[in-house]
């Protein structure tokens, strides 16, 4: 029961975080490429890797997991945005910022996982 | 229904959560700012909890192939393609649905972090065919979900659904 509560706790957050970063990303980087999402999808990305580092040595793993992780995290970031954007940047013709969001968001998400993993294993 | 009747693409915003090169989405949290977070975290924490659950019917054991998330992530780029093509032919007659659905519950549904954290572990336990595997499957299947959504709800005659 209490799981429910943290996933939906750190949610409530996330998502509407997501919307606010992406909208002030957006207003002050007027371009094609998706910014903002990927500003979310990277940072989200970061904060998980330093969850997952730091709940994987202690026992007080589940608790700040479910809310900053499953919950927090798994609400900022988004994988249906992301394609969503993609896609369309492909049928508006901009092929080339299509290949590099998914691809750029893939790899710097990947090094995000791996920098926040290291973080979260020394705190 | 024709192609003709179906709203131009281009009418299309190129982000589902919040495009501010779109005039209406520009003014959205004029006077209605309440509203439009309290439908995305409403809708996020729907996502979310639709996710955890799904994860706990089908957890993956510690050697597995990440089944659940990639599934998961399929399935809400699937429906954001389906309800974005809809919401276009809605025009902003109902402006509370995108941020709820699209932003709210598919954006709390999918993830990034936790495809991106599993393939750190899986790449982390020598396990790079793998990671490989999932890495592109996800993202090849997520765009090919996203188009596919896209191109059914194209062929739905939703002028007299609505």
């Amino acid at each position: 029961m209490l799981g429910y509560v943290l996933v939906a706790a750190g949610a409530a957050v996330g998502a509407p975080l997501r919307y606010l970063v992406d909208r002030m990303v957006q207003l002050r980087h007027m371009s094609s490429f998706p910014w903002g999402t990927f500003t979310v999808n990277v940072a989200g990305t970061l904060v998980l890797g330093a969850v997952t580092g730091f709940t994987l040595v202690g026992a007080t793993g589940s608790d700040v997991r479910l809310l900053l992780g499953t919950g927090l995290c798994g609400a900022l970031t988004t994988y249906s945005t992301l394609s969503y954007e993609t896609v369309r940047l492909v049928e508006q013709r901009a092929r080339f910022l299509a290949v590099a969001n998914l691809l750029g968001t893939v790899v710097a998400g990947l090094g995000a996982a791996v920098l926040g993993f290291t973080i979260g294993q020394l705190l | 229904m024709t192609e003709s009747d179906r709203p131009e693409r281009h009418a299309m915003p190129i982000d589902s959560d919040v495009d501010v090169s779109m005039p209406e989405q520009r003014q959205e949290l004029r006077g209605s700012s309440g509203r439009v977070l309290g439908v995305i975290a409403l809708g996020g924490v729907i996502g979310a909890l639709a996710r955890y659950q799904l994860g706990k019917w089908w957890p993956a054991p510690i050697d597995a192939f990440p089944a659940a998330t990639l599934t998961i992530n399929l399935l809400g780029c699937l429906l954001i393609g389906v309800l974005m093509v809809l919401i276009a032919d809605l025009g902003t007659r109902r402006p509370l649905v995108r941020p709820f659905l699209g932003t709210g519950v598919l954006g709390g549904f999918t993830t990034f972090s936790t495809y991106a954290v599993d393939l750190q572990t899986l790449i982390g336990q020598g396990r790079a065919d793998t990671a490989l595997g999932y890495l592109a499957a996800t993202a090849v299947g997520a765009v090919a979900a996203v188009t596919f959504g896209m191109f059914l709800a194209r062929r739905v005659p939703v002028r007299r659904l609505v």
